[in-house]
C-alpha cells in the first residue's frame, strides 16, 4: 500500500488518492447531515400547522402555513424579549470590550509588578462554573436590594453584571493574545516619533486590531445572546430575555412546536447571518488569539 | 465607562512628556525597552477591569466561601449574614455518601464524568476528521466551512430546544426514524427521562460542541508549512503517514489546550441539560451544574449548594493543575 499510494502520491506532491477522496466525501456528507439535520427541522417544523407537528413527525410537511410566525408574537410577548436580549448581550458586549482594550494593552505591552497574577486570574475565572459565581451573585443582589433599595435583581443592569462574569475575562485573555500578534515595532515608532502610549493605542494599536476585536465583540455578544443560566434565576416578567422566553410557548395543555421552531429561528438568524457574514474576520480573530 | 473617558487627556498628555523626553534622549535606540517605568500607566489603563474582577469573581467567591459555612435556607435568603454558623457541616453533609444527599452527589459526579468523556471524546473526533478532511482546498469547501460552523453560531436554547422537539417520544424525528421507518426499537423510546437520556444529552452536547473543536483545529492546520508533505510525499509517505507523521505531531500543542477548554466547558455544562430536560434532570443524565442548581434554587438550601460548589472548584483546579503538569513535562520531555 505504501508504495502505490506514494508512487501516485510523488507525480504530483499534494494530491490525495482516490480511497481519500472516497473517504471524505463520505465522512463530509453524514458530517454535514448531522449538522444540518436540527436546521431542517427548525425550519420545516415552523412551518407546519398545529395538528401537523402535534401528530406523527414527517418528513415532508402536508400543508404549508406561515401562521406560527405570525402567532409567536401574541403567544408570548417575544418581542419584548427579544429588546430584553438586544440590550442585555450588546451591553454586556461593549463594556467587556471596551475595558478589555485597556487591560490587555497594559498586559500586552508593559511589564509591571502583579501582571502574573493578574493573567493568572483573568484565566482562571475563565474556566470556573457559571453556577459559582450565581449562588453568591444573587444573593448580594437580593441584600443590596434590601438594604439600599436597589433594584439589581431582576434588573436589566444587573443581569448585565453577571453577564461579565464570563464576557470579560474572555475578552481580556482573547485581546492580549491578538495584540501580541501585533508588531511592537508599530507602536513603538509611534511613540519614539512623539504619540503618547494613549495615542499610540487608539492611532495604531486599535486600528491592526480591528479583525481581532470584531472577533472578540461577536463572541462576546454570541455567548451572551445564548446565555441561559444567569437570566433563569436574575430576571422577572418585564426584564426575561429570549433564553427564559421561549419556555413560554410550553402551555400546561400544549407545546405549540411549530410556534417555538418559528421563534427558535427567528432568534438564530441575526446572530447565525452575523457570524456567518464575518466568519474569515472570526476565524483569524480568534486563532491569532488562541493558536499560537 | 465615565471615569475612562475623563482620565484619557491626562494620561495621554503626562505620558506623552515622558516618552517625548525619553524619545528624545535616545535617539541613537529606535526600541523603547519593554520595562521602561511609565510610573501608574499599566495600573490605570488595567483599573476597571481589576474593579470589575474585583465586584463580579472575586467578592462572589468570597461569599461562597463563607455561605458554605452557614445554615442558609431560604428563612436567611433576604439577610444571610444572620444565618448560623455551622461550620463544616454543609461539607458533610455533601460527602455523607451513604445519606441521600451525599449519594446523589456522588451519582451527579459519576454521571457528569462518564458525559464528559464521550462527550468532550467524539467532539473532538468529529472536529480533528473534518479539520483534516477540509484541510486542502477543493470545490465547497468554503461552503462546508461555515456550514460546519453553524451549530456554534446557534443560540443555545433554540438549538438545544429543536433537539428536544426531535426526542419527543410521539411526535419526535428521532422516533420517527428509529421505530416508524427503520423498526429498530420495538415500541417509541422515551429519549428525555430514564435510561436514554444520557443517550440524548451527549449527541446534543457533541452537535454542539464539536465545531468548536473543528474551528481551533482548522487554525492550527492552516499554520503547517505545505513543503512539509510535498517532503513526505517525496520520500513516498501516504496520506495516512503524513497524517499520523506531521499532521498530528503539529497537532499537539493545540490539541493540549482544545481537550482542556472542551473539557471545562462540557464538564461545567449548564445551558444544555436545562434546556433539555428542564430544572429537574432525570437521574441518569443528573449533571453537576443542574444538580447543584436544583439544591440550591428549588429546595432553596444554598449552605449544601455553597459547599457543592467549593468542591466542585477545588476538583477542576486539581484536574487542571495535574493535567497542566502533565503536558508541560511532556511538551518538554519532546523539545530535549
Amino acid at each position: 500500500m505504501p508504495s502505490r499510494d506514494g508512487a501516485r502520491a510523488a507525480r504530483s506532491p499534494m494530491a490525495a488518492p482516490r480511497s481519500f477522496l472516497w473517504t471524505r466525501r463520505v465522512v463530509l456528507t453524514l458530517l454535514a447531515g448531522f449538522v444540518l439535520l436540527p436546521v431542517y427541522v427548525m425550519i420545516s417544523s415552523s412551518l407546519k400547522p398545529l395538528q401537523d407537528v402535534s401528530g406523527k413527525f414527517r418528513w415532508i410537511p402536508d400543508g404549508l402555513t406561515v401562521q406560527p410566525y405570525i402567532d409567536i408574537w401574541d403567544t408570548v410577548p417575544l418581542a419584548r424579549y427579544f429588546v430584553n436580549s438586544l440590550i442585555v448581550a450588546g451591553a454586556a458586549t461593549v463594556c467587556s470590550v471596551v475595558i478589555a482594550v485597556f487591560a490587555a494593552y497594559a498586559v500586552s505591552r508593559y511589564g509591571f509588578r502583579g501582571k502574573r497574577v493578574f493573567t493568572v486570574t483573568v484565566l482562571s475565572t475563565q474556566m470556573f462554573p457559571g453556577i459559582l459565581f450565581l449562588l453568591p451573585l444573587f444573593l448580594i443582589f437580593v441584600n443590596i436590594g434590601n438594604t439600599t433599595g436597589l433594584a439589581l435583581y431582576g434588573s436589566r443592569g444587573g443581569l448585565i453584571l453577571t453577564y461579565l462574569t464570563f464576557s470579560l475575562p474572555f475578552s481580556i485573555w482573547m485581546l492580549i493574545g491578538y495584540f501580541d500578534s501585533i508588531p511592537r515595532d508599530l507602536d513603538e515608532a509611534a511613540m519614539v516619533d512623539g504619540c503618547g502610549p494613549m495615542r499610540a493605542l487608539f492611532r495604531v494599536v486599535v486600528p491592526a486590531a480591528v479583525p481581532g476585536i470584531v472577533a472578540v465583540s461577536v463572541y462576546a455578544f454570541m455567548t451572551a445572546w445564548g446565555e441561559v443560566l444567569f437570566a433563569s434565576v436574575m430576571t422577572n416578567d418585564v426584564t426575561r430575555t429570549l433564553a427564559v422566553g421561549l419556555q413560554g410557548y410550553a402551555t400546561q395543555n400544549d407545546v405549540y412546536w411549530n410556534q417555538v421552531m418559528a421563534a427558535s429561528l427567528v432568534v438564530s438568524v441575526p446572530v447565525v447571518a452575523g457570524f456567518l457574514l464575518l466568519q474569515r474576520y472570526l476565524v483569524a480573530g480568534l486563532t491569532a488569539g488562541a493558536v499560537k | 465607562m465615565t471615569t475612562t473617558v475623563t482620565t484619557d487627556p491626562g494620561t495621554d498628555r503626562s505620558s506623552r512628556g515622558t516618552s517625548r523626553g525619553s524619545g528624545g534622549a535616545r535617539r541613537g535606540m529606535p526600541r523603547i525597552p519593554d520595562r521602561i517605568r511609565r510610573g501608574g500607566l499599566p495600573y490605570l489603563l488595567l483599573l476597571p477591569a481589576v474593579l470589575l474582577e474585583l465586584l463580579i469573581h472575586l467578592i462572589p467567591m468570597i461569599v461562597g466561601i463563607v455561605m458554605s459555612f452557614r445554615q442558609l435556607t431560604q428563612f436567611f435568603i433576604s439577610n444571610w449574614g444572620a444565618a448560623p454558623w455551622t461550620g463544616l457541616e454543609n461539607y458533610e453533609i455533601a460527602v455523607d455518601f451513604d445519606a441521600p444527599i451525599g449519594e446523589a452527589l456522588l451519582h451527579s459526579f459519576f454521571v457528569t464524568c462518564v458525559f464528559t468523556f464521550f462527550a468532550v471524546g467524539l467532539a473532538w473526533l468529529f472536529g480533528v476528521t473534518a479539520a483534516i478532511m477540509l484541510q486542502e482546498s477543493f470545490r465547497g469547501r468554503g461552503f462546508l466551512r461555515a456550514l460546519f460552523l453553524v451549530p456554534y453560531a446557534l443560540p443555545v436554547y433554540a438549538a438545544v430546544i429543536t433537539w428536544a422537539f426531535m426526542f419527543q417520544r410521539d411526535n419526535g424525528l428521532v422516533n420517527h426514524v428509529l421505530h416508524d421507518q427503520l423498526g429498530i426499537t420495538d415500541q417509541p423510546s422515551f429519549w428525555l427521562i430514564g435510561d436514554n437520556s444520557i443517550y440524548a444529552l451527549i449527541v446534543v452536547s457533541v452537535w454542539k460542541g464539536w465545531p468548536f473543536a473543528f474551528l481551533m483545529l482548522m487554525a492550527a492546520l492552516q499554520n503547517i508549512p505545505r513543503e512539509l508533505y510535498e517532503a513526505a510525499a517525496i520520500d513516498g509517505a501516504g496520506v495516512r503517514q503524513q497524517i499520523r507523521r506531521i499532521t498530528m505531531p503539529s497537532l499537539r500543542p493545540v490539541n493540549q489546550v482544545l481537550v482542556l477548554v472542551l473539557f471545562l466547558w462540557t464538564f461545567n455544562d449548564f445551558n444544555t441539560p436545562y434546556v433539555l430536560f428542564g430544572k429537574a434532570a432525570p437521574a441518569d443524565a443528573d449533571l453537576i451544574s443542574i444538580h447543584i442548581y436544583q439544591s440550591s434554587f428549588v429546595t432553596w438550601n444554598f449552605g449544601t449548594g455553597s459547599a457543592m460548589s467549593v468542591l466542585l472548584l477545588l476538583f477542576l483546579l486539581v484536574v487542571t493543575a495535574v493535567y497542566l503538569f502533565l503536558t508541560s513535562r511532556g511538551r518538554k520531555g519532546s523539545h530535549a
